[in-house]
């Protein structure tokens, strides 16, 4: 992918640590995120992704280290964190038993939008998924794509700056998938910055820029394209073995 | 008899239907792959074969018996690990192992041999409840506990969800060394590129079989041409070779995009003309053989289509 011009950096993480008792979850982390990037968050399991991402989304206070998302402070501002951001997980947080109007209505509620807002939001988002004339539909009566579409959708009802997706893709079909990642390459083009992770190794392609975490430290930070020329690798999925187990354990 | 053989198989829930006249059949030895997303089936196939369910109509049957009468006999000699953790967290690596070895009547040194390799890297816990280890390793204790009685046959319930990708080649090398000891095993998975590791796959949707064979045959059956396609800016080419008739199909494959067209339509000399003709300049173009994920794609607009 072309990486997108623009200089401001939405995420800036400086030599964050994380410990839990003696053990060092995140050791000394140091990346920028930039405005409107794709930016692909990878590791074996147990690499420390999950740790790092609920630190980025205030859900949890660093041991120490500097933490900036969307401008706000990784300690005393972990609430303002919480509303400019947006997060989607491989359950979508949708609820089955309310309609796809009222997934939407809710969310925007959550995140302090007015009813007007929420009006035009509705509306926006509707169009852009053609889901109009599913609006009054159940979402466990939705196929699966068009329940990950809208949950990407709801994750950004409140314009984020920054939307974290953390396996968004895990057991779709491979049509719904890679249409899933048109949706997101159109988001970030918009300005929007995506974080994403993925166990796919064809969609860390798709990143401008990607990081590896290996047992809770960066070992590497790069473009695709530099880090499989770096390690002398036709694809990211090489590059990835060859770093991954690095440290052989488990 | 034949490990696994399902005749015209149907499941509903209230009004999903999971399976729909589903036919297979599963040969001695064979490491075979049921390939297909959430939602395909795969885990209400597997629930019948183990007898954890009644199908609505149809049979299936394990090495002869019928699961439905003679669930019994069928239960002693499968080993079954379901896609969700279902061991005892309460109790510790080796007492779970202890407990399924008695429940089976048999001992866990009577079938060490067969758990050794991935049980060695559970020992240093084994006094560890199940439910504080981490995900690999309740996976290989799961693996272990569904071993120790020396089933005939392995059903494996996606095993390699949320796995990542160097944890999930250790673990079918694993399955490559169980097979060799002669046990038939029927894995499920949605990562399309684990087909290639499996003798024989059925590629599943909507409870249906879209296509089942070795994946070696199955892609060559795939009927279309594909041109793998690269360019610095995917997204613009994807766009573009999307307006073009001759475009069956256009989708991202990592690095490239993989573009389908009716078999001896499209020359590679013409391909590139049009894409340097459109501004395409550094584009590289090149006649591929199919991936099982192209053909599930194919299939799969075949169904749709239906």
């Amino acid at each position: 992918m072309l990486v997108m011009i623009s200089s401001e950096n939405v995420i800036e993480v400086k030599d964050l640590v994380k410990k839990f008792g003696g053990f060092t979850a995140n050791d000394r982390l140091t990346f920028d995120v930039k405005k409107g990037e794709i930016f692909g968050f990878l590791g074996a399991n147990g690499a420390g992704k999950t740790t790092a991402i609920r630190i980025l989304c205030g859900l949890l206070e660093p041991t120490s280290g500097e933490i900036k998302v969307a401008g706000f402070d990784g300690y005393t501002q972990r609430n303002k964190i919480k509303s400019n951001i947006g997060y989607m997980s491989q359950r979508f947080s949708l609820y089955e038993d309310l309609t796809v109007k009222e997934n939407i209505r809710l969310f925007g509620g959550i995140y302090g939008l007015s009813s007007k807002q929420i009006k035009t939001r509705t509306a926006q988002l509707l169009d852009s998924l053609d889901m109009h004339e599913q609006a009054d539909w159940l979402i466990s009566a939705l196929p699966l794509g068009w329940k990950q579409r809208l949950a990407f959708s709801v994750a950004m009802v409140h314009n984020p700056k920054i939307v974290f997706l953390d396996e968004p893709t895990g057991g779709v079909d491979p049509i719904t998938r890679r249409k899933f990642w048109e949706m997101i390459y159109n988001v970030a083009k918009s300005g929007t910055t995506v974080f994403v992770t993925t166990h796919y190794m064809d969609e860390a392609e798709y990143c401008d820029e990607v990081c590896i975490l290996v047992d809770g430290v960066i070992e590497a930070l790069d473009t695709p394209q530099n880090l499989k020329s770096k390690f002398d690798s036709a694809t990211m999925d090489e590059v990835f073995v060859k770093l991954a187990r690095k440290k052989v354990n488990n | 008899m034949i490990p696994i053989n399902i005749s015209e198989l149907s499941k509903t829930y209230g009004k999903v239907k999971a399976l729909n006249n589903l036919s297979l059949a599963v040969n001695d030895g064979e490491l075979f792959g049921l390939i297909g997303p959430d939602g395909a089936g795969k885990t209400t196939l597997m629930r019948i074969i183990t007898s954890l369910i009644l199908p609505d109509s149809g049979t299936a049957e394990v090495f002869g018996l019928d699961s439905t009468k003679e669930y019994r006999k069928i239960r002693s000699i499968v080993g079954y690990m379901p896609g969700r953790f279902s061991l005892y967290s309460d109790l510790t690596v080796q007492e779970n192992l202890e407990f399924f070895a008695g429940v089976f009547g048999t001992t866990i040194k009577e079938n060490y041999y067969l758990i050794q390799d991935i049980y060695e890297h559970l020992e240093p816990f084994r006094d560890r409840p199940a439910g504080k280890l981490s995900g690999g390793m309740k996976q290989k204790l799961a693996l272990s506990c569904a071993l120790i009685h020396k089933p005939k046959l392995l059903l494996l319930d996606e095993p390699t969800t949320g796995v990542d990708a160097v944890s999930r080649r250790e673990f079918w090398e694993m399955l490559r060394k169980l097979k060799s000891e002669g046990i038939t095993i029927l894995v499920s998975t949605a990562y399309m590129d684990e087909a290639s590791l499996c003798d024989s796959i059925a590629l599943m949707q909507n409870g249906i079989v879209l296509g089942k064979d070795t994946p070696k045959s199955l892609v060559e059956k795939y009927q279309n041409d594909i041109f793998s396609v690269k360019h610095p800016d995917s997204y613009k080419l994807l766009n573009f070779l999307r307006t073009k008739d001759f475009a069956q199909s256009a989708f991202l494959f990592g690095q490239e995009i993989h573009l389908s067209v009716i078999k001896n339509t499209l020359q590679k000399d013409e391909l590139n003309n049009i894409l340097e003709t459109a501004g395409f300049v550094n584009a590289e173009s090149e006649l591929i053989t199919a991936t099982v994920e192209d053909s599930f794609m194919l299939l799969m607009g075949k169904e749709d289509n239906n």
